[in-house]
């Protein structure tokens, strides 16, 4: 049998092939012959088959029956053979294979090898693939080689660690002991690894964090050495020594120094002085620098000039790393001159910044503005350079904060208004448009605002409200503000009865949920005539947020945002009969029984409770069901909302087999508990209730998708909703 | 870091070094993807690139693309440096090393690898002692080699260096410009 051809033989023959096509005949040549080789179990060339075969995987073929040949190389007496056997392993063997425990045996022996190479060799194969298991055998072997005086196997023996610490964290302990120093150690190599094994350390456990803390003082003086001492040929990088171990140690200050005053303390002369001693103008400089950073955030204020220069750069992974570090850097300090160069980013950037970017400087505005007008004049700038890119819950967040701002009320209604004139096609800046045209569509005509001219005709601006809702240009969620809008305006303007024509034609309309609201606000003009003065229409927060005082009652909180407009019809009803004992218990006609969820009927008190400490969502009914949410915190787990839904059902027939389904995000758990029975009665004449148990560990906003099939008159209806308007209390 | 791949201007993979553990399978896919990325980008852009939940570093040395991905935490100007200490020792190792010295002696690549890092992290921040590691290691090898008795291949790896003729630019010239304007 002739001797199989060398590595670099084959390696040559393979680069002449000219096709995949005959390059594959040769690898397929090769791999025969070389398991034939393995199958006579040849001892001298299999060094030499196993290093063709890494070369053959290494162009991507198969080369698995090769990982016992590895294992028998590891077990071999030769270097060569371990060398390469380890280097087989390494990239033919992986954890989820049993075989790679084979090698566990051979580690542990050559971990007591009387060479340092081989004992190199067994401590490198384990800190990059060893498995659990292996850790777990082996970290007694490591942890007695980190305590070496053997320099060359100290600092493989502390990566080592590090791995056997990520693969089985509760054996980091053992390593305590060894560790105690490892930081007096002169060699570079060790310290360095030293740090990172002491950085793992930290970051895995608080009490490792306390207990490491007294290393400040060490570290920092090892920092001041590699900064002061003088050149180091062995370490130099461009004129900096052992930027490495620097990095390193700046890293493990900044964890050890937060939220620790003394520790700080003690770090912050040399952090100074690395700031200035460093040179940036090389990669290297700006590397320590990076971390330095991290710890002192004044720092990194010196810096914003570039920063912000990097919003103009060519490259979209810089530009997107400079407007979040801008955004970061905001303060009530800089907020004039930042905003400025952000808003300009907003309008010239690519659209897949500009919901970000939009977000951010809601954000930023709504922490340091310096006065409401520059706030309302820079929301103004955002939704009109940017309002169809601005996030759908961005919504309802504006017309809070414009709500709150009183004394701006006349000149945000005007500037919106004139917004709109201009261009309806930007959805976000349309709907918050529409809701502070209802709201505070009097003061638009009445010409409180100094600096705009007042619009003199009433009318025009229901032109406006009514080209919106018949714009191809408007969603359905834009027109329902528009449709509320109108409505509003009718206890503001005195056209009455264009309102009401408006709002009879859309009761026969397509869109289930425009028909809703108009048929509702119908029934407001027919029935309610006389108190849809009472029940002026403010805005959610006022109440949902904790406003909760009798003052508010007057101006029951009337949701008019999307979805909830039929729990707010509840709300009127129930309103009523708050006020009418609040007028004097005035015979206004028959008041529609709604069921009311849980709370006994008491005067006055039940609007109270009902809001409480719940507040209450809903969404539009559909065909005469209802479905109402309530919302407890769960004690003690604060993650965990509980949320109850009531299905009542206002038709003239049961809704039976009545099934409740929801689905949530990814970052939620939920848990459906079993419902109160599965039919809900006609004419409201009681109600299904059921649990669900919402885990919320990451705080997002509750978002749910539900579904609904019941059986009625015979028939299935299936029904399929979405709710995000979940007031936050419930979720934050 | 998670993991180090190195390959050409063609898409040819020369080195692998993963220090997370993945089937064939995902290492494949990785790598066609994280290399066509690469590939894509014009001269002038960032070293640093997000990809995945991974921060991506990389830098191109003549033909061949040093490709290394780190974690969030880690620091991304640092890694440069370690790619480039990393060319350096195959430079001092190797004598101005090209591509066809890691092609050829791809073994060599993966053992000075392993003395510099170690479990994705540098075990080794002073370039003389790797390379005196090597050379001892080196050593070990021929006169085990020698030891066994073997035909004499303790002078063949003199005599295949000697014999390249295929010349391609040398990474030396690129390592000396790219320090001076290192940024």
């Amino acid at each position: 049998m002739p001797a199989p051809i060398r590595l670099r033989e084959l390696i040559r023959t393979i680069r002449t092939a000219r096709t995949q096509a005959e390059e594959r005949e040769m690898i397929q040549k090769e791999c025969a012959a070389i398991r034939s080789s393995f199958r006579e179990e040849d001892n001298t060339y299999r060094c030499r088959n196993v290093a063709k075969l890494l070369y053959m995987h290494m162009l991507g073929y198969p080369a698995h029956f090769g990982q016992l040949e590895c294992l028998k190389l590891i077990a071999s007496q030769k270097f060569t053979d371990k060398r390469i056997g380890y280097l087989g392993a390494m990239l033919l063997l992986d954890e989820r294979q049993d075989v790679h425990l084979l090698m566990t045996n051979c580690i542990k022996n050559d971990l007591n090898h009387s060479t340092q190479y081989v004992q190199g060799l067994a401590l490198c194969t384990l800190g990059c693939m060893g498995s659990s298991e292996m850790c777990r055998d082996l970290a007694g072997e490591v942890e007695k080689l980190l305590k070496t005086s053997n320099s060359y196997l100290r600092k493989k023996a502390a990566l080592c660690a590090v791995h056997v610490i990520r693969k089985v964290p509760e054996l980091m302990e053992m390593f305590l002991p060894a560790t105690k120093n490892l930081l007096s150690e002169k060699n570079h190599g060790v310290l360095h690894t030293s740090v990172v094994l002491l950085t793992e350390m930290c970051e895995r456990s608080p009490d490792m964090l306390t207990h490491f803390r007294k290393l400040v003082p060490q570290l920092v003086r090892i920092l001041k050495n590699l900064i002061m001492s003088g050149y180091s040929p062995e370490h130099d990088v461009s004129g900096i020594s052992d930027p490495f171990l620097q990095v390193r140690i700046l890293r493990l200050l900044r964890i050890l120094g937060k939220s620790d005053d003394d520790s700080s303390e003690a770090m912050n002369d040399i952090l100074a002085q690395v700031a200035t001693n460093t040179e940036t103008s090389k990669n290297v400089g700006n590397a320590i620098l990076f971390p330095l950073l991290q710890t002192d955030h004044n720092a990194v204020q010196r810096h914003r000039s570039t920063i912000v220069d990097c919003l103009k750069d060519l490259d979209v992974s810089i530009k997107r790393r400079a407007m979040e570090l801008s955004f970061a850097l905001v303060n009530g300090n800089n907020i004039r001159g930042m905003m400025k160069e952000l808003l300009y980013f907003l309008d010239s950037c690519d659209p897949e910044f500009k919901a970000d970017c939009a977000s951010g400087v809601f954000l930023a505005a709504e922490k340091y503005a310096p006065s409401k007008r520059w706030h309302i004049d820079t929301i103004m700038r955002v939704l009109t350079t940017a309002g169809s890119y601005v996030r759908d819950d961005s919504v309802p967040n504006l017309i809070q904060l414009i709500t709150n701002s009183v004394e701006m009320h006349a000149y945000t209604v005007q500037r919106l208004y004139k917004a709109l004139l201009d261009d309806i096609s930007q959805q976000p800046l349309v709907q918050v448009a529409s809701w502070c045209i209802g709201e505070y569509g009097d003061l638009l005509v009445s010409g409180q605002c100094e600096e705009e001219e007042p619009i003199q005709v009433k009318d025009e601006v229901l032109d406006v409200l009514e080209g919106l809702l018949v714009s191809n240009l408007s969603t359905p969620v834009t027109r329902g503000y528009s449709l509320t809008a109108i409505m509003k305006l009718s206890t503001r303007f005195s056209s009455v009865n264009r309102i009401k024509k408006v709002v009879s034609i859309y009761g026969s309309s397509i869109d289930v949920e425009l028909q809703q609201r108009a048929v509702e606000y119908n029934a407001l003009f027919k029935k309610y005539d006389h108190m849809r003065y009472e029940l002026r229409w403010c805005s959610t927060h006022s109440l949902l947020t904790g406003g909760r005082t009798r003052s508010h009652l007057n101006e029951t909180g009337l949701v008019a945002n999307l979805g909830l407009h039929s729990l707010t019809f509840m709300y009127l009803q129930l309103c009523a009969n708050d006020l009418l004992d609040l007028l004097g218990g005035h015979d206004v006609g028959p008041v529609i029984q709604t069921a009311l969820p849980t709370k006994p009927a008491s005067a006055g008190g039940e609007l109270l409770d009902l809001l409480g400490d719940l507040s209450l969502s809903g969404m539009p009914s559909m065909n005469g069901l209802k479905i109402e949410f309530t919302f407890e915190r769960s004690n003690p787990n604060p993650n965990i909302s509980v949320i109850t839904i009531h299905a009542s059902n206002t038709t003239e027939a049961d809704m039976t087999d009545f099934v409740f389904q929801a689905a949530v995000p990814k970052t939620f758990q939920l848990q459906l508990l079993s419902p109160s029975s599965n039919v809900v009665p006609a004419l409201n004449q009681g109600n299904i209730t059921q649990v669900i148990r919402v885990l919320n560990p990451q705080k997002q906003q509750l978002r749910m998708r539900i579904k609904l099939t019941y059986t009625y008159k015979g028939a299935p209806v299936q029904d399929l909703a979405e709710v995000n308007n979940f007031p936050p209390q419930s979720w934050q | 870091m998670q993991f180090m791949l190195l390959f050409s201007r063609q898409g040819k993979l020369r080195l692998q070094k993963w220090y997370v553990p993945l089937s064939d399978k995902e290492k494949k896919k990785i790598t066609r993807e994280l290399v066509q990325t690469v590939l894509a980008r014009k001269p002038k852009m960032c070293s640093f690139l997000e990809w995945r939940d991974l921060k991506i570093v990389y830098k191109r040395y003549a033909s061949l693309y040093f490709c290394c991905a780190i974690e969030d935490q880690d620091n991304e100007l640092i890694t440069l440096e370690i790619i480039h200490r990393y060319v350096e020792l195959l430079d001092k190792y190797f004598g101005s090393v090209c591509e066809l010295d890691i092609i050829f002696n791809f073994e060599k690549a993966y053992f000075i690898l392993d003395e510099f890092l170690l479990g994705g992290e540098a075990q080794e921040t002073s370039k003389k002692n790797v390379l005196k590691a090597i050379e001892q290691a080196d050593l070990l090898q021929e006169v085990s080699h020698h030891e066994a008795c073997i035909a004499p291949s303790g002078n063949a790896f003199l005599t295949q260096h000697s014999s390249f003729l295929i010349h391609e630019p040398t990474l030396n010239s690129h390592i000396l410009i790219t320090r001076n304007m290192c940024s």
